[in-house]
């Protein structure tokens, strides 16, 4: 199954050059060159063989690591990819840990009484900021938080790299953390709340009060196992509409990350490295999904027995 | 696609909660059908109504905050941004619209044909959209758009429409599986009810509520889509206004004039918010009713 999806992603990302409408020598060469120079970049480039022999070579390359050199910037495309990931990751990390560490206090608080008013609210706010997309929460926080408060190392272009100065690097992943991780703090949130609530009318759980174990103890050890399954893979689903957030956050602050160079990629038609990334990202999300349902049949080992 | 997530996993959930009591749909449901019933007819006849030229530059009045006369104000181009947010609404409710068109038109008759013939044909198809399912859609939406050029409207609606379909696929198969056990339909079969007659008359009247509901949210879940996509400049171009283009452009003169953003951002999320409560509010009220059969 993993490798049947892999290589459907493969194939997507090799066909994704052949979209490109007219001629990819006129492309990469401009529409002034000469037929003769267009005929020995066609041939430089293996497209006068056939599309599955290009494939194979395209495809024995890139599992070497080679992903190709780009026509804009002359570097190659596997080092670019290198040093933009490791952003990506760590905003993703923030955003993930301040996000499950809100949503699953606020999500038990609310299903130890539904409809109470702590739970009224937390469920109305959690609702209305499920209706605001990302980029409009990072415009409205750089405009509150960058230019009207004027908190130094928040506004677009601050970011620095960690291990040169790790303080101004953490200040500047501020608001995308918190953007994004508003975004999941939500979908996880009410999806925890609901299965709580369902969990906690269970047999088990009468059966663990009658026994006068503690609310708390109820909660983290009896409910929160089973209904941390639906947790987990609302949290595999949610990963790709993270990264696309990523993106736009990136791409708004200035920071050097994947979804940056993408776009950078994108407007200056470096065609390979978008080609580079969609793969790269693609084959990610997909990992990541498969780690998720692993780590989810480990929580509950029902699940593989079916 | 966060609301598609959540979506799937509350579906799975409200196979074991039970609704506690009838409620009605209430005044805010309401409120919020009709906002959206303004949204549309305003997007429809946005050509006909009294609105200034939403591309007519006035070098007189650039900038300018909310006034009687200009609603909402200015842009930095003078264009009058109540007329383009009115227009820009065009932009968001036809990719939301068009794109769950295809995504529903091609997923749902799918989903359910596969739920109630089973067999190898359900195997097939339902391992196959599992696949695409895997594929992370919103990355191979970019990847597309940015490679298929020159970007338009259609094109847009329909790179989003068929990326959705595994996913309405999988929505629409299991509501009609837990349709497709319940006694009255093996009642009709035994009666000797046609598979047309049974699909058409008995299973999709009990799937459209929940139908519906997902199409509402789908319809949500796309129109931030289409905002997002415009951030990254792949959809449709300036100076057509979408909301999400013209949240965009509002960031460079952001300390000049906040409206520029406030605005269409204020249009989007409320739009969002009526579909979204509407959605869930629908998918409420009518498990309720399923449980009382």
């Amino acid at each position: 199954m993993l490798l049947g999806i892999v290589f459907i992603i493969s194939v997507g990302s090799f066909y994704l050059i052949h979209l490109l409408p007219g001629n990819i020598t006129t492309v990469i060469e401009g529409p002034g060159a000469s037929p003769s120079n267009q005929a020995k970049l066609y041939k430089l480039l293996g497209l006068n063989k056939p599309l599955f022999q290009q494939y194979f070579i395209w495809i024995s390359n890139v599992l070497r690591g080679n992903l190709g050199t780009s026509f804009i910037s002359q570097t190659s495309v596997a080092s670019t990819i290198r040093a933009a990931l490791p952003i990506d990751l760590e905003m993703m990390f923030l955003s993930q840990v301040v996000a499950f560490a809100t949503a699953i206090p606020l999500a038990m608080r609310s299903a130890r009484k539904p409809d109470g008013w702590l739970d009224r609210i937390f469920s109305a706010g959690s609702f209305t900021l499920l209706s605001v997309p990302s980029f409009i929460v990072i415009v409205l926080l750089v405009l509150f938080v960058s230019v009207k408060l004027g908190v130094p190392h928040t506004g677009p272009s601050s970011y620095a790299p960690f291990n040169q100065d790790w303080i101004v690097n953490l200040e500047s992943m501020g608001l995308p953390t918190i953007a994004l991780a508003i975004g999941s703090f939500v979908v996880y949130f009410r999806v925890l709340r609901s299965d709580l609530i369902a969990t906690l009318q269970e047999e088990f759980i009468t059966m663990a009060r009658s026994k006068g174990i503690s609310q708390r103890r109820i909660m983290w050890r009896h409910a929160f196992r089973p209904s941390s399954v639906a947790l987990l893979g609302t949290a595999g689903v949610n990963i790709g509409g993270l990264l696309a957030g990523g993106f736009i956050v990136q791409y708004l602050l200035n920071i050097p990350g994947l979804g940056y160079t993408l776009i950078q990629a994108i407007n200056e038609s470096d065609y390979l490295l978008v080609q580079g990334i969609v793969l790269v990202v693609s084959v990610g999300v997909v990992l990541i999904n498969f780690i998720f349902d692993f780590v989810i049949n480990i929580v509950d080992p029902r699940i593989s027995r079916e | 696609m966060s609301n598609f997530s959540q979506m799937i996993a509350e579906e799975e959930i409200a196979l074991v909660e039970k609704p506690e009591k009838s409620e009605p749909l209430g005044l805010l449901f309401w409120l919020c059908v009709g906002w959206i019933g303004l949204n549309i007819i305003g997007a429809i006849f946005a050509n006909v109504l009294p609105l200034q030229n939403p591309q007519f530059q006035d070098y007189n009045a650039l900038n300018v905050g909310p006034s009687l006369h200009h609603l909402f104000g200015t842009d930095d181009l003078g264009r009058d941004l109540f007329a383009r947010v009115v227009y820009g609404s065009r932009i968001s409710l036809s990719v939301g619209a068009g794109s769950m068109l295809i995504g529903f038109g091609i997923g749902s008759p799918l989903g359910m044909l596969a739920a109630y013939r089973r067999g190898r044909f359900d195997t097939i198809l339902t391992n196959l959209m599992y696949v695409f399912l895997a594929f992370p859609a919103i990355i191979a939406t970019i990847a597309i758009l940015s490679f298929w050029t020159p970007r338009s409207l259609i094109k847009i609606i329909v790179v989003i429409g068929v990326a959705s379909i595994p996913l309405v696929y999988r929505v629409i198969r299991t509501a009609t599986l837990n349709v497709a056990t319940k006694d009255y339909i093996i009642a009709a079969k035994v009666q000797g009810a046609t598979d047309r007659r049974i699909l058409l008359r008995e299973l999709l009247p009990n799937i459209a509520p929940i139908g519906i509901s997902f199409l509402l949210i789908g319809v949500a879940t796309v129109i931030a889509l289409e905002g997002a996509l415009a951030f990254l400049g792949l959809s449709v171009l300036p100076p057509t206004p979408s909301w999400g283009n013209m949240i965009n452009e509002s960031r460079t003169i952001l300390q000049q004039n906040p409206w520029l953003a406030v605005f269409p951002s204020l249009a989007m999320c409320l739009f969002l918010l009526c579909l979204n409560f509407i959605g869930d509010r629908l998918r409420h009220h009518f498990d309720v009713t399923e449980v009382k059969l």
